[in-house]
């Protein structure tokens, strides 16, 4: 138990005190908020939508927990080249405690980068309709943030350059954040574009945070909470598989 | 305490260590001796679970670190060749991290810690990041950070490399009193021959993945005819300047400098 505390402690610790970081990581978000949110929003109403802000904004915040996560995960890289990895492969514990201190911390980090950008949407005008489902978007922002984590550090158990790093972002991360419907309705799409969204885990969150800030799910939370759910468990058991094969 | 038979390891077609064996006894300094690249680090890395040997088998302490990982690893500490510290997290921190790892009782964790803190002189910088520190505050953390918990084994992979003097001396007196009094079995490795000749009690030199021979300083020095250890060293490895391959972390770190990352 103290093992998972004191890695989650740790992450929380390099967190905080990488301020440059933490503002350098609201600049993408805020500009999708500001480019899309704003600059689309009137073809968005004329096409009879509604708010495109108040449809953005929960994909917004999906995103910045999808990136913080995985890259959290992905921080083993660093740890690797640091070498500190070391220190927590000969250490006479089980590795899977590591490994979850680690996924949780970094899952946490994501919500508190969630919450910053949901501030910073609702000082733009996002309008949260119903302010009893705050707790529940807080859950989904969570389940979210460790579904990505787990990914990210089943990813980062098998990473060894920077040159694998790029292939992720360009072929995972990027793809799952702009597939997943955080910037478009799920509704009346192309059919393959249809499946692809709906295999995107992404997806899910974003669906479940529109439906408990903006109330306009595309799926029930039901659904979403499944999926997460079943994905959550599927990547952390994937993640300490792999943390547990590592070789340094 | 230490039993390695006919061990093995290949990194595709280069063998870096090839067919070794031998056995440490308890409360044994034992030390490998070997030009860059002779397979010295490759062997501590299977001895401490790091990497699965090819083929062979191990022994630590009677378990067998290839199956019962964590339990081998409970008897064992690890001074690491290259950094293993947290660089963003204090000295302090990195210490309370490592004496929660190693399952240290709270008010001793607290105690050794400045024990040893001041002991390396680092105590007045506890509060500090490590990434602050200089080369030499490093490796000096690391090692205090080695001895916090006293482990039945320690693996020292080259500890004492770009240390000053005085701090050499710290380190192998505390070795010596670990071993005496504690019976700490000690498996090192190290380029000075004065540190191997002075702490250890029996010697290996290994080349090219082979331990081309084995014994007590003395015994060495006589079956080479040479009246230093060093001189014994050279007779057997040849003065050859050997280069060591530059590994994935080596080359993640000039990434990391290209692209100023912390």
């Amino acid at each position: 138990m103290s093992v998972i505390y004191i890695m989650w402690l740790r992450e929380l610790r390099r967190y905080t005190r990488s301020r440059a970081q933490i503002v350098a990581s609201l600049g993408q978000p805020l500009l999708y908020l500001l480019a899309l949110g704003f600059g689309l929003g009137p073809i968005f109403e004329k096409a009879g939508q509604g708010s495109y802000l108040q449809f953005v904004a929960p994909g917004v915040i999906a995103m910045s927990i999808l990136f913080t996560s995985v890259f959290s995960g992905i921080g083993m890289l660093w740890d690797r080249q640091f070498g500190f990895l070391k220190e927590t492969l000969v250490a006479p514990v089980p590795r899977i405690q590591v490994m979850i201190g680690r996924t949780l911390g970094g899952a946490t980090v994501a919500v508190i980068q969630g919450m910053l950008i949901a501030v910073i949407c609702m000082i733009a005008g996002l309008r949260v309709h119903n302010l009893s489902y705050i707790p529940l978007a807080f859950f989904f922002m969570g389940l979210t943030a460790f579904v990505f984590a787990s990914l990210g550090m089943a990813i980062g158990s098998i990473l060894e350059d920077m040159q694998g790093f790029q292939l992720v972002m360009n072929f995972l991360v990027m793809p799952i954040f702009f597939l997943s419907g955080a910037l478009f309705p799920l509704t009346n799409l192309p059919l393959v574009l249809k499946w692809i969204t709906h295999i995107d885990p992404l997806t899910y969150g974003v669906d479940a945070l529109r439906g408990t800030l903006t109330s306009a799910a595309h799926f029930s939370l039901t659904l979403d909470t499944l999926v997460l759910c079943v994905l959550a468990t599927i990547f952390i058991t994937m993640g300490a598989y792999l943390f547990s094969r590592i070789q340094a | 305490m230490i039993q390695v038979q006919n061990l093995v390891k290949k990194f595709g077609d280069f063998t870096a260590v090839d067919n070794i064996s031998f056995n440490v006894e308890q409360g044994e300094i034992f030390a490998f001796l070997g030009p860059n690249g002779a397979g010295k680090t490759t062997t501590i890395k299977m001895l401490t679970t790091l990497l699965r040997p090819t083929s062979g088998t191990l022994e630590v302490d009677g378990i067998d670190p290839l199956v019962h990982q964590n339990e081998a690893r409970k008897r064992f500490g690890v001074v690491f060749q290259d950094p293993s510290l947290d660089g963003d997290l204090t000295a302090y921190e990195n210490m309370e991290l490592h004496g929660v790892f190693y399952h240290v009782p709270r008010k001793l964790r607290v105690d050794r810690t400045q024990m040893l803190l001041t002991q390396f002189e680092l105590w007045d910088r506890r509060n500090d990041r490590v990434k602050t520190f200089s080369g030499g505050m490093k490796r000096r953390l690391e090692i205090a950070r080695g001895l916090l918990h006293t482990p039945k084994i320690l693996f020292l992979d080259e500890p004492t490399l770009g240390l000053d003097p005085q701090t050499r001396n710290q380190l192998w007196t505390h070795v010596k009193h670990l071993n005496e009094t504690e019976r700490t079995t000690v498996f090192l490795t190290t380029h000075y021959m004065d540190e191997a000749e002075r702490v250890a009690h029996r010697i290996a030199i290994i080349d090219h993945g082979h331990i081309i021979a084995l014994g007590t300083p003395q015994e060495l020095k006589q079956q080479t005819n040479t009246d230093s250890l060093e001189g014994a060293f050279l007779s057997l490895t040849g003065s050859t300047i050997r280069d060591e391959a530059a590994g994935s972390a080596d080359q993640l770190r000039q990434m990391a400098k290209m692209w100023n990352k912390r």
